[in-house]
């Protein structure tokens, strides 16, 4: 889990000048947030085609040939011959690479060694588990975060203030396996509320969304705790600063109550805050997913990583390494987006 | 209240090096003894956190395990801020093409996640302290990077460096005496904070079974096996991650009360 350094924060707020012909001055606004937007996607294509770049760098010096560890140690050297050539193993790496790049671009991400089955097919099922995983945490780590945030802000210097910080501080500490073990502990050892381990899917003929639900219970919340204790460090340090602005003093003096003007003036900071260490935080979510897999044997992406990296199924190791490249590039590109559009002061900086 | 932060933090961390020096000479039992009759002992007097599956007393063995986790600490960011601190002076005091290709390439580093890369590379390279130590290093440079070169441009844009340039200082001498002082404290700042990513990151991975060889006593693989026997009792598992708690928080709050003691602009809000 990475902790991101502060939000940069924009202490100097540009003089604008007085806009004059609304219309054209929102066709102009139109203008740069596209170019802006643009100059994004270029960006996101640029760093996806580095990162695969990387990737395949990494997976392709895996000690130990490739043929002989799947075909065990007595294998004929025939045979061994005929499953390289057939993987194409006896191509230059560059060839190999490029290779895998055009897949990619029809959306092809190759055959397993193992199973022959395409990677494609062999990875969706994990792709389901996680995507609840972190389907379901983000938004409620979000939803958590914002009370605990917002007691530590408003009430910093006393007693609730403090232990809302306090949590906040334990939850970012405390490593993911450790909740996780803890939460099993109780509610499963101790309690036996809840299952250990273990992944029922939702639909599907062996479906059942009672015991879907109680799978992922456990592995949710531990994720929960992680995100929302760092989030709410955001929400607070967002609320504190608009408290302290010249403007929050001005609605106050003008006769705005103490929530009726943070809710008018905080809240597009707080969420500014939310959003980009949601961003920031995408990686180490899904990061955090791998671990909390192994803690709960669900059949995820990162068991399935875990597993192909054992083997040595490089078409599965790669395939599950870009597509978690391209899962965080596609939120901090939606991330950077969003931001564009809440942020009125960025759309002017988007044109530089 | 802040300087409770700072001093609990300093606490934590030291408590964490006194335990991993200690441990190179003496230890309550021996880490390694095998003891068949003493398995996942409750703590006692003899055994004050209990013993593990294979009888080894805990305390003795999180002693060990304090090492190797300072050491891969200090060895990553120590990588970390090798690489990316002089990176990001270069790249906050010339601002040319190839400072901008430098940034650009931290950012796509920044998009492999820690972990991620940690799994290729023990897997390229095999579980070994020094592939996890690369692994969170390598991870780690992108934020020294941005942060050094974001610090260098504001010093560069004060009026002594200017001054400095006029009186013909070279370009070597600002960045060592003028750039690098000032922003020492800021890295500092941040080193505290990457110890306690690379302390998760360490035993988030040897919890995987990707770090150091099984045996090891990493704290880690200590929560792995004792996962085990979670249904006989949870003393083994438990107790070593919350040591990487303790450590971790130690190092958080080190951090938190460091920045607060530098910026006495933020002392007020947090």
């Amino acid at each position: 889990m990475s902790i991101p350094t502060q939000p940069a924060e924009d202490e100097s707020h540009p003089a604008r000048p007085p806009s004059a012909g609304t219309a054209f001055n929102t066709t102009l606004r139109g203008l740069n947030v596209l170019q802006g937007l643009a100059k994004r996607a270029l960006w996101f294509a640029g760093s996806l085609l580095a990162a695969s770049g990387v990737i395949f760098l990494i997976v392709q010096t895996l000690p130990g040939d490739i043929a002989q560890a799947t075909l065990g140690l007595n294998a004929s050297p025939e045979a061994l011959e005929a499953i390289r050539q057939r993987w194409g193993l006896d191509r230059p790496a560059i060839v190999r690479y490029l290779d895998w790049l055009a897949g990619l671009a029809r959306g092809d991400l190759g055959s397993s060694y193992r199973s022959g089955q395409p990677v494609a097919q062999q990875i969706l099922p994990g792709l389901a588990v996680t995507g609840w995983l972190v389907g379901l945490a983000l938004p409620l780590a979000a939803l958590a975060a914002v009370p605990l945030g917002a007691v530590a802000a408003l009430w910093r210097r006393r007693f609730p203030g403090a232990v809302a910080s306090g949590l906040s501080q334990v939850g970012m500490a405390v490593p993911v396996f450790f909740t996780g073990v803890l939460l099993v502990v109780v509610f499963a050892v101790e309690l036996g509320w809840l299952p250990a381990n273990g992944y029922t899917p939702l639909t599907g003929p062996d479906g059942d969304p009672a015991q879907w639900w109680r799978h992922l219970v456990l592995p949710v919340a531990v994720l929960v705790i992680a995100q929302a204790s760092l989030l709410s460090r955001y929400v607070r340090s967002g609320l504190v600063e608009v408290m302290t602005e010249d403007y929050l003093r001005t609605a106050r003096a003008v006769g705005w109550t103490r929530w009726g003007a943070l809710r008018r003036h905080g809240t597009r900071n707080v969420a500014l805050s939310v959003v980009t260490v949601l961003g920031l935080q995408a990686a180490a979510l899904l990061v955090g997913a791998i671990i909390v897999e192994q803690v709960f044997q669900l059949p995820g992406l990162g068991s399935a990583l875990l597993r192909a990296v054992a083997q040595r199924d490089l078409p599965v190791v790669q395939g599950i390494a870009c597509l978690l490249v391209v899962a965080v590039l596609t939120i901090s590109f939606l991330v950077d987006a969003l931001y564009l559009v809440i942020d009125p002061r960025l759309r002017s900086k988007a044109r530089r | 209240m802040r300087r409770l932060t700072l001093v609990t933090g300093l606490a934590l961390v030291a408590l964490l090096v006194v335990a991993a020096v200690l441990s190179l000479g003496w230890t309550p039992h021996d880490p390694t003894l095998v003891q068949a009759g003493q398995r996942l002992q409750p703590p006692s007097w003899s055994h004050w956190l209990g013993t593990d599956r294979m009888g080894i007393d805990l305390v003795s063995r999180l002693m060990t395990g304090a090492r190797s986790t300072l050491l891969v600490g200090v060895a990553a960011v120590l990588l970390a801020a090798a690489v990316g601190v002089p990176l990001g002076i270069w790249a906050g005091m010339s601002r040319g093409l190839a400072a901008d290709l430098v940034l650009r390439a931290g950012d796509v580093l920044l998009a492999l996640p820690a972990l991620l890369l940690a799994i290729l590379l023990v897997a390229a390279r095999g579980g070994s302290a020094a592939t996890v130590t690369i692994a969170i290093g390598v991870a780690a440079i992108p934020v020294f990077l941005r942060l050094a070169n974001a610090a260098t441009r504001g010093v560069m844009a004060l009026d002594y460096i200017d001054a400095a340039r006029m009186a013909g200082i070279s370009r070597a001498a600002i960045a060592r005496r003028h750039v690098l002082p000032n922003i020492a404290p800021l890295l500092g700042v941040q080193a505290s904070a990457s110890f306690s990513v690379a302390i998760l990151a360490e035993a988030g991975l040897s919890y995987l079974g990707l770090g150091a060889p099984a045996g090891s006593p990493t704290w880690g693989r200590m929560m792995r096996d004792g996962q085990a026997d979670l249904f006989l009792t949870p003393w083994p598992a438990l107790i070593p991650g919350l040591a990487v708690a303790l450590a971790v928080l130690g190092f958080n709050l080190l951090g938190d009360g460091l920045r607060d003691q530098l910026d006495p602009r933020l002392r007020e809000w947090r």
